[in-house]
């Protein structure tokens, strides 16, 4: 009998949905069906990182020998049946595995740094060397040097994929160039941006990617200290990411004399204590230092003048997690994906009103449509999509008129958003795009770290606009107002974060006017989001009496006795919309 | 021409400065005013005013002056229509969240906040919202602090850390709640030099014995020297009908206008109603008042007494500090010439 | 107490820590920061206590107060919210008692923190109690789970 290999998906949502008790029932039934201790060919069944189409998780993958088949949705109690009838009878259990829709989430996504991601075990280095992990590593280290690292990285045309798409090649160059010494380079896993989680799944996933990519970094400027800093909230990835640092420095990789060249370079981990400023360079870096993360004025740029006030590259773990992949492949081949200005790949969190939500992996320049309808499979409400928001609160929403856009950083900047850290937000016809861009500015206004005057109170004073706008509070010419604070506040920030808050406001206003006229002036909520612009009443026809909603009313509003249509106070309703929520029967009727 | 030396426009004219000079250093050199809450020439960068802000000709967004390093052959317009458009807002959203009561303000006059609001013409404002209210009221004896003025400009906090060395006070909390406090909020405990309360460009420091005493009118400004010790800081008294109501520092002064505790706060025993005025002789343990004239012949006709009874060595004389050179000189040479003994020393010597 | 404080030293000093790391450890070894503990620490260290209660102050992590028993974690995150994450908020402080601004009830048996995104947003909304993560929870299991830890 050939090899077998089972591989379960353990990231984020693979282990929300049971991936330890999925992994630990084939371990059992493995061992009770004693296939390993016959098989000599090898037999194992170990975690891996996100498989990507986390809607359907569990997803485990049974290879015998080179032929692979997946499952999705998978239960405890269902291994049984795999093991039975696929591993022992040859016959894979048919209903379970891959469907028309499984094959389309995966069919135009091309997998460069999620190659491995999903596939190998995260926590043994073996498994990463087994993929020609660390090749790279070896080969910059042992027979280039490191103006000719930074050339192929150069070449390559990777930007950095934290958000502003900052040249890689051309930072480390800066850096190399600065006489000063010592140097230090960063890994930022700081991932703030709601909404995404693709670095959270590359270092779950495959931790060692983004080790390899920063010894090479190091190599490239000349640092021999390298720091991790990654965000408290992300538990599993700080645990895996330091087994990876001590199982990389127990193999040779890290540490001093790194194979032998005489080239010293270690990781430390840097935990973030919850600042979503802490993302800007100049702010991580104070809070490495432990310092409050308040940005300070650039020039100096960090590559000069960063970390200790020592010149310092610090780049994304996307970006990091590419260089291996650049460096063994070449500069060619990387940049033969994607577009002219925005090469290789991006990873994106494809979540929201959407029926395949999931970690994909797409060449630059694909049609938002594309990522929408073939690889997500659609709106998943049944309802129309309305807008795809990018780019977190620094971004803003791109409409369904638009989906033809290409998704790169030139193309979506044009349209008033940006590519971001990668995460993409579908919106259907129940999503409310003033409320969705309150939401944003409630969420930069209290991340702002209060340094500069536009930021600190601009983005309150945005905040509060848009929230009387909501509450049906609106002034005739609250929109100018808008568009004329946020001009001001994104010209005359400090950092990025004020620089980049009233996206949200300017992309939603630009493409949905009439939806804030809506609430301005007809002091209505057309997707009835809108707390005070929404009222509920119970349709006597169709209530059943079940009594559901006045069990779930917090605020006793609701009244009726059993199997008789029930009654909902309006004075007293606070409209939170729990009976609409709880009642199966679609009796409750919102305006 | 020097290799060290950049060219650089400001408003059309041309002029060269030494690399390394800020935007906002070279404007200063050419006589252009531009407006600032946040700079301190003496203090780190900040940044956080962002009034500053000038266009630089090929630049994608204005950039602040303070910060910003010439480059060879710059062009800077330091006022454009989109400059002084960005800053009145920026002092708009500082004046929404600002108590705006001037009129009983112990800064109007010497505000630069208020100025500024002067300048830029603001009555209205387009950004009334939340204000941040603190009812906490600090108990230290010396220091005002009335939060709810504070714009956070950050140049207590530099000042009480990089030229005092003390760090009192931080940044606490964040975005629109940050605000500048002792730590845990308590009241201020520290030496009381009173620094920030010299930088802060707004009523949010300001000394407690000052308060109500008078502003800006009818306001005397006497330039003198402190008193209390040797190293002679030059105060600026200001005067109202006759009595000094507060004490600052010029900042091209060999202090620099820094000041200690003593110097700045320490004035109330001009008027004390305790000061002596008369000499006073204690005769059966009691004091009495008298003139110069019995005084000095009493000490005269003492020292006399006690040379001839036990030598000159047998006397001392130490002086003060707070006298001044001719003062001190001829004390000595009365120590050394009419005692006869070098026994003559002075507080500010080891 | 005391003991405490020289334990942490011990290991800020060996991992050459900064004000944020010895931040971590107070608030690991004390469930929140004491002031007593800033207070010791920025005499020993002889760095101003002012600097501490700004680091502590501007990160969402540390706590100056004692937390609840159980604490509940809801998730702000953007694909939270448009998964009704709000409304989840709403319930969970009706449930347990929250109004305003408090994080804690008033018998300290139960703690609310919102953060910005748990990065499980393919799960939304998620809410997490007593570290487990609950995802795609629905209102009435959500009030199962709070009725459970108020009984116990």
């Amino acid at each position: 009998m050939e090899k077998i290999r089972v591989k379960v998906c353990m990231g984020p949502a693979g282990i929300l949905a049971g991936g330890a008790q999925v992994l630990s029932a084939f371990e059992k039934e493995l061992k009770d069906k004693k296939i390993c201790v016959e098989l000599k060919s090898g037999c194992s069944a170990h975690k891996v990182g996100c498989r990507g189409l986390c809607a359907k998780d569990v997803l485990v993958e049974v290879a015998i020998g080179d032929n692979k088949t997946s499952y999705q949705s998978i239960k405890p109690e269902m291994v049984q049946r795999i093991v039975e009838e696929h591993i022992i009878g040859g016959k894979p259990v048919a209903e379970w595995g891959e469907d028309q829709n499984y094959r389309n989430f995966f069919k135009k996504q091309v997998k460069v740094l999620l190659s491995d991601c999903g596939e190998i075990d995260p926590e043994d280095i073996n498994a990463y060397i087994a993929v020609h992990g660390y090749e790279a590593a070896t080969k910059v280290l042992t027979s280039m040097t490191p103006e000719e690292t930074i050339k192929i990285v150069e070449d390559s045309g990777i930007r950095g994929r934290g958000g502003a798409g900052f040249p890689t090649g051309y930072k480390w160059k800066q850096c190399r160039r600065d006489p000063n010494e010592p140097k230090y380079i960063i890994c930022n896993a700081d991932e703030g941006d709601p909404g995404a989680f693709m670095d959270r799944a590359v270092i779950e996933g495959n931790p060692h990617s983004v080790i390899e990519g920063m010894i090479i970094g190091a190599y490239a400027i000349g640092s021999h200290d390298g720091y991790v800093y990654i965000r408290a909230e992300y538990p599993l990835a700080v645990e895996r990411l330091e087994m990876a640092i001590t199982q990389s420095r127990q193999a040779g990789f890290l540490g001093k004399n790194i194979l032998g060249t005489g080239f010293d370079f270690d990781i430390k981990i840097n935990l973030g204590a919850g600042a979503f400023v802490c993302g800007e360079s100049t702010a991580l870096m104070r809070s490495i230092e432990g310092k409050r993360g308040m940005p300070r004025p650039t020039p100096p740029r960090s590559v000069n003048k960063g970390l200790w006030g020592k010149p310092t590259v610090l780049n994304n773990v996307e970006t990091f997690a590419n260089i291996p992949y650049i460096i063994r492949n070449g500069a060619k081949w990387f940049a033969s994906y994607g577009t002219e200005k925005s090469k290789g790949t991006k990873v994106f969190a494809l979540t929201g009103k959407i029926k395949n939500p999931g970690l994909i992996e797409v060449p630059m320049g694909i049609t938002m449509k594309e990522i929408i309808y073939d690889i997500g499979g659609g709106i998943d409400s049944g309802k129309k999509l309305k807008a795809v928001q990018t780019g977190g609160p620094s971004g803003g929403c791109i409409p369904a008129s638009l989906m033809d856009i290409k998704v790169d950083f030139e193309s979506l900047a044009e349209v008033g958003s940006i590519v971001g850290s990668g995460g993409m937000i579908v919106l259907d016809e129940d999503d409310c795009m003033v409320s969705m861009a309150k939401y944003f500015l409630q969420f930069t206004q209290d991340e702002s770290c209060g340094k500069c005057v536009p930021c600190r109170i601009g983005t309150k004073r945005l905040y509060e606009i848009l929230e009387r706008i909501t509450k049906g509070k609106g002034k005739e010419n609250d929109i100018d107002l808008l568009q004329e604070l946020g001009k001001d506040v994104a010209d005359a920030s400090l950092c990025g974060l004020g620089q980049s808050a009233p996206n949200p406001i300017i992309s939603t206003i630009k493409y949905f006017r009439e939806e804030y006229e809506a609430h301005i002036f007809h002091k209505k909520c057309p997707a009835k989001v809108c707390r005070d612009l929404v009222t509920y009443s119970i349709i006597e026809k169709v209530c059943k009496g079940c009594g559901a909603c006045i069990r779930a009313c917090p605020v006793n509003a609701i009244s009726g006795e059993k199997k008789k249509p029930h009654k909902l106070n309006q004075e007293t309703c606070i409209r939170c919309g729990s009976c609409f929520d709880v009642c199966k029967f679609k009796s409750v009727g919102r305006e | 021409m020097d290799s060290n030396m950049l060219k650089i426009t400001i408003n059309g004219v041309a002029s060269e400065v030494p690399n390394g000079t800020t935007i906002l250093e070279a404007a200063k050199l050419l006589d252009i005013h531009i407006p600032t809450l946040c700079h301190h020439p003496k203090l780190s960068v900040f940044g956080g005013c962002r009034l500053c802000i000038v266009e630089v000709k090929g630049g994608k967004r204005p950039v602040i002056s303070c910060a910003t390093p010439v480059a060879d052959g710059m062009e800077v317009k330091t006022s454009t229509p989109r400059i002084e458009e960005i800053r009145k807002t920026i002092i708009e959203l500082i004046l929404s969240d600002h108590p705006n009561d001037c009129m009983i303000c112990e800064k109007a006059g010497d505000c630069t906040l208020q100025e500024l609001a002067y300048f830029y013409g603001i009555r209205e404002n387009r950004f009334a919202g939340e204000r941040r209210t603190y009812d906490k009221k600090d108990n230290n004896p010396f220091i005002e602090r009335d939060m709810e003025k504070c714009i956070l400009c950050g140049k207590c906090v530099s000042i009480c850390d990089e030229i005092q060395g003390v760090g009192a006070i931080d940044f606490s909390y964040r975005g629109f709640n940050a605000k500048v406090c002792p730590p845990f909020e308590k009241d201020l405990n520290c030496e009381f030099c009173g620094q920030c309360v010299s930088v802060c460009p707004t009523g949010a420091l300001t000394g407690k014995m000052w308060s109500y005493k008078g502003r800006q009118k009818d306001v005397r400004e006497v330039d003198t020297i402190c008193p209390y010790c040797g190293c002679g800081c030059s105060l600026t008294l200001h005067v109202r009908q006759n009595k000094v109501i507060r004490v600052s520092s010029k900042e091209n002064t060999i202090n620099e206008g820094w000041l200690c505790p003593k110097g700045r706060f320490g004035y109330s025993f001009i008027d004390s109603p305790e000061r002596l005025k008369t000499p006073l002789i204690k005769e059966n343990g009691k004091f009495r008042e008298a003139t110069w004239d019995e005084a000095l012949d009493l000490i005269a006709s003492k020292l006399k007494k006690i040379r001839s009874k036990h030598g000159p060595d047998s006397i001392g004389g130490l002086s003060s500090a707070r006298c001044t050179n001719e003062e001190n000189y001829i004390f000595q040479k009365f120590i050394r010439a009419a005692i006869g003994t070098n026994n003559v020393d002075h507080c500010a010597r080891y | 107490m005391e003991k405490s404080f020289n334990k942490i030293l011990k290991s800020h000093k060996e991992s050459n820590g900064s004000i944020i790391s010895l931040l971590q450890q107070i608030q690991n070894e004390f469930g929140y920061i004491p002031e007593k503990a800033v207070f010791w620490f920025s005499n020993i260290l002889d760095i101003p206590a002012s600097r501490f209660f700004g680091t502590a102050t501007f990160y969402a992590q540390f706590n100056l107060k004692p937390r609840g028993k159980n604490i509940i974690t809801a998730c702000c995150g953007t694909a939270c919210h448009v998964r009704g994450g709000d409304r989840l908020i709403n319930n969970i402080k009706n449930e347990i008692g929250l109004s305003g601004e408090e994080k804690t009830t008033g018998d300290r048996k139960f703690t609310l923190e919102q953060v910005a995104c748990v990065g499980a947003c393919s799960a939304a909304p998620v809410v997490i109690i007593n570290e487990k993560v609950y995802g795609k929870i629905t209102p009435e299991k959500l009030k199962k789970e709070i009725k459970a830890l108020k009984e116990s």
